[in-house]
C-alpha cells in the first residue's frame, strides 16, 4: 500500500495552495494588529495574493493533469475559469475599500472571507468528484453567507444573509442528495469514472433522480429560476459591493461546476439534462425579463437582471456542444466586466446621508455628472444587448451555439426575452437623461472606482475592435473541457485516467 | 425480514422529506428551520453509508464524514447569523423576516 499513502503531486493545486496559506497569514495579521487599521493592510495583501494566485494558475502548463486521487482536475478550461473568478474577486475588495470605510464595516475580515470564497470557487472550478464538488462549494457558500449579513448592526443585511443562509443550505441539502444518489447508482464519486459508466450502462432511474437533485442545487447557485428567490432580496439586502462579488464571481464558478458536470460526467446523458437546463433557461430569461420591469431599487433589478443573464449562459450549455462552452465562457467572460462597471456606477450613487438606491435617484445625473451618466447609459444599453457594445456579442455566440445545436425555440425565445429586457435596461437610460432632476450626488468618485470603471466602459465599447484574445481563450477553454469527453467515451472500458502522482 | 439496501432508502427519503418540509411549513421559528437543514443532511448521510456498505467501497464513508463536519461549520455560522439578526430585531420568528419583499 506503499502508493496509497504516498504524498499527491501538489504543483496542480499551487494557486490553492498559495490562497488558504495566505488567507490564514492574514488573518492571523488581522487578529494580532488588532481593529482599526488593520483592514486596508488586509485589504491590499489579498489583493497581492489574488495576482499572485492568478500567475500560479496562468503559469500552469497545458494539458490535463490529475491529482489527488483523481479528486482534483488542472486543465485550460480550469485555468480561464480561475482566472475569471480570481479577476472578480479582486475588483470586488478594490470596490469594497471606500464604501466599508465610508459605511464603518471596513473590518479586515471582509478580505479574509472573500479569499476564502475565491478558494471554495477555485475547487469548484477543478472538481473532477462529488466529493471535492461539495467541499468546494461549501468554503463557497459558508464564507458567502458571512459577507452578505457583513453590515451586522444593519437589519437589511442581517436578514439577507439569514435568507441567503435558509436557502443555501437547503440547496447544499438538495444537491448532497443528488450526489448520494449518484454516488449509490453508479458506484463512484470521480466524474471519468462516471462517464465510463453511463456510457456503459446508460442512465438508471436513481441516475437520473440524483442528477435532477444535483442540477436543483447548482441551479440555486447560479440564482436559475426555479430556485431564484433568494436573489432579489440578497442582493436588496447586502451592501453593494457584496452584491457586485455575488453577482460575478460565484456565478461564473457555479457555471464552470455544472459545465464540467454536465460535459464530464454525464456526457453520454445530454438528452436527460438537456430538457432540464432548456426549462430552467428559458424560465430564468422570461423571468429575468418581465419581473425586473416593476422594480424601483437599483439592486433588486440587478438581481433580475442577473437571473436573465444566467437564463442566456445557459442556453449555451444547453447546446451540448463544444460552441456551446464557447458561448458560456465568452458570456461569463463579458458579463463579469460589464456587471462590475455597473456596480461602479451603482456605488456613485450616494448623499451626504448615506448611499441611495432608488432608480429615481438617478434622475438628472445627466446634468449632475455627464460623464458618468453616459458611461451608465453604455453599460445599460450594453447589458440590454444593444449592437455594437459588447453585451450583443455575448449574446450573439450563445444563441449561434443554440441554433446550431437545432435548438431553434431555445434561441427564439431568447430574443424575445432579450427584447422585453431591454425595455427596462432602456427606463434607467430615459431616468438618467429625461427626468426632472433630482438632488446631486455627494462627492467625487474614488480613483479605485474610476479605474474599474474605466476599463469596464472601454472593453464594453472596444470590444467588437478586437475581440481575438477573448474568443481565443474561449475557445482553448472549450477545447480543454470537451476533448475529455471524448476520450472518456473512447476508454470506457479502460481504467479511468491515470492520476498524476502514480507517475512518480 | 432481513434489512436491505431498500429499507434505509426509504428511511433515507422519509428524512429528507420531512426536512423540506420542516423548513417550508414552518412558521414559528428559525431555530426549527436549522433543526429541518440538520435532518436533510443526516438523511444523506443515511443514504451514503447505506450504499457504502451495499457497493462494499469505503467512499461513501468518507464522504459522510466529511458531510458531517461541514454540517457543524454550517450550523455554528447558521446560529451565529441567527443571532445578529435577533440582536437588530428582537425576534426570530418566521413571519418577521419580511423587511424586503418583491
Amino acid at each position: 500500500m506503499e502508493t496509497a499513502l504516498a504524498m499527491p503531486d501538489l504543483s496542480p493545486a499551487l494557486a490553492e495552495i498559495i490562497l488558504a496559506v495566505g488567507a490564514m497569514a492574514l488573518l492571523l495579521i488581522g487578529v494580532f494588529r488588532g481593529d482599526g487599521s488593520s483592514s486596508r493592510a488586509v485589504s491590499s495583501g489579498s489583493i497581492v495574493l489574488l495576482i499572485v494566485a492568478a500567475f500560479a494558475v496562468i503559469s500552469q502548463p497545458d494539458g490535463r493533469v490529475l491529482t489527488f486521487g483523481g479528486a482534483f482536475v488542472m486543465d485550460g478550461f480550469a485555468v480561464v475559469m480561475k482566472s475569471l473568478v480570481l479577476a472578480g474577486s479582486a475588483i470586488a475588495i478594490v470596490m469594497a475599500q471606500g464604501f466599508m470605510a465610508r459605511e464603518n464595516i471596513d473590518r479586515f475580515e471582509f478580505p479574509v472571507l472573500i479569499l476564502l470564497a475565491t478558494l471554495g470557487m477555485m475547487m469548484m472550478v477543478s472538481a473532477n468528484g462529488l466529493i471535492a464538488l461539495y467541499m468546494g462549494l461549501e468554503l463557497q457558500s459558508l464564507a458567502l453567507y458571512v459577507v452578505a449579513s457583513f453590515h451586522r448592526d444593519n437589519t437589511r443585511s442581517t436578514e439577507a444573509g439569514l435568507k441567503y443562509f435558509v436557502l443555501g443550505a437547503l440547496a447544499s441539502g438538495m444537491l448532497l442528495y443528488g450526489a448520494s444518489l449518484i454516488y449509490g447508482f453508479s458506484g463512484t464519486t470521480n466524474f471519468d469514472v462516471l462517464a465510463g459508466v453511463i456510457a456503459l450502462n446508460g442512465m438508471s432511474t436513481g441516475l437520473v433522480f440524483g442528477l435532477v437533485f444535483l442540477l436543483a442545487g447548482l441551479a440555486f447557485k447560479i440564482s436559475a429560476v426555479p430556485f431564484h428567490m433568494w436573489t432579489p432580496d440578497v442582493y436588496e439586502g447586502a451592501p453593494t459591493p457584496v452584491t457586485a462579488f455575488f453577482a460575478a464571481a460565484p456565478k461564473i464558478a457555479a457555471m464552470a461546476l455544472l459545465l464540467r458536470v454536465m460535459y464530464g460526467g454525464f456526457a453520454d446523458a445530454v438528452f436527460q439534462w438537456q430538457q432540464v437546463v432548456v426549462f430552467i433557461s428559458i424560465a430564468s430569461m422570461a423571468l429575468g425579463a418581465f419581473a425586473a420591469i416593476g422594480q424601483t431599487n437599483i439592486k433588486r433589478l440587478m438581481a433580475y437582471s442577473s437571473i436573465g443573464h444566467m437564463g442566456f449562459a445557459l442556453v449555451g450549455l444547453a447546446a451540448g456542444t463544444p460552441e456551446g462552452v464557447k458561448g458560456v465562457v465568452i458570456y461569463l467572460t463579458i458579463y463579469l466586466i460589464m456587471n462590475a462597471g455597473v456596480f461602479c456606477c451603482i456605488l456613485a450613487m450616494r448623499h451626504k446621508e448615506g448611499p441611495v438606491e432608488e432608480i429615481s435617484d438617478l434622475a438628472g445625473l445627466s446634468q449632475n455628472q455627464p460623464m458618468l451618466a453616459a458611461v451608465f447609459a453604455m453599460l445599460m444599453f450594453s447589458l440590454a444587448g444593444i449592437p455594437p457594445l459588447a453585451g450583443f456579442f455575448a449574446k450573439f455566440y450563445v444563441f449561434l451555439a443554440a441554433i446550431n445545436a437545432g435548438l431553434y425555440a431555445l434561441a427564439i425565445i431568447g430574443v424575445l426575452a432579450s427584447v422585453v429586457g431591454a425595455f427596462y435596461y432602456l427606463r434607467v437610460v430615459k431616468i438618467i437623461y429625461f427626468d426632472n432632476p433630482a438632488p446631486a450626488f455627494a462627492g467625487p468618485m474614488e480613483s479605485e472606482i474610476r479605474a474599474v470603471l474605466a476599463v469596464s466602459a472601454l472593453f464594453t465599447l472596444l470590444f467588437i475592435l478586437y475581440p481575438m484574445p477573448v474568443l481565443k481563450m474561449a475557445e482553448g477553454a472549450a477545447n480543454s473541457l470537451v476533448p475529455t469527453v471524448e476520450a472518456a467515451e473512447a476508454g470506457s472500458e479502460e481504467a479511468p485516467a491515470v492520476p498524476a502522482e502514480s507517475a512518480h | 425480514m432481513e434489512i436491505g439496501l431498500a429499507h434505509y432508502l426509504t428511511v433515507a427519503a422519509i428524512l429528507f422529506t420531512l426536512g423540506i418540509f420542516g423548513i417550508f411549513l414552518n412558521r414559528k421559528n428559525v431555530i426549527i428551520i436549522l433543526m429541518s437543514i440538520e435532518l436533510m443532511l443526516l438523511a444523506v448521510n443515511i443514504n451514503l453509508v447505506a450504499f457504502s456498505a451495499h457497493l462494499d467501497d469505503l467512499t461513501g464513508q468518507i464522504f459522510a464524514m466529511l458531510v458531517l463536519t461541514v454540517a457543524a461549520a454550517e450550523a455554528a455560522i447558521g446560529l451565529a447569523i441567527l443571532v445578529v439578526y435577533f440582536r437588530n430585531r428582537g425576534s426570530i420568528a418566521v413571519d418577521d423576516i419580511n423587511l424586503m419583499k418583491g
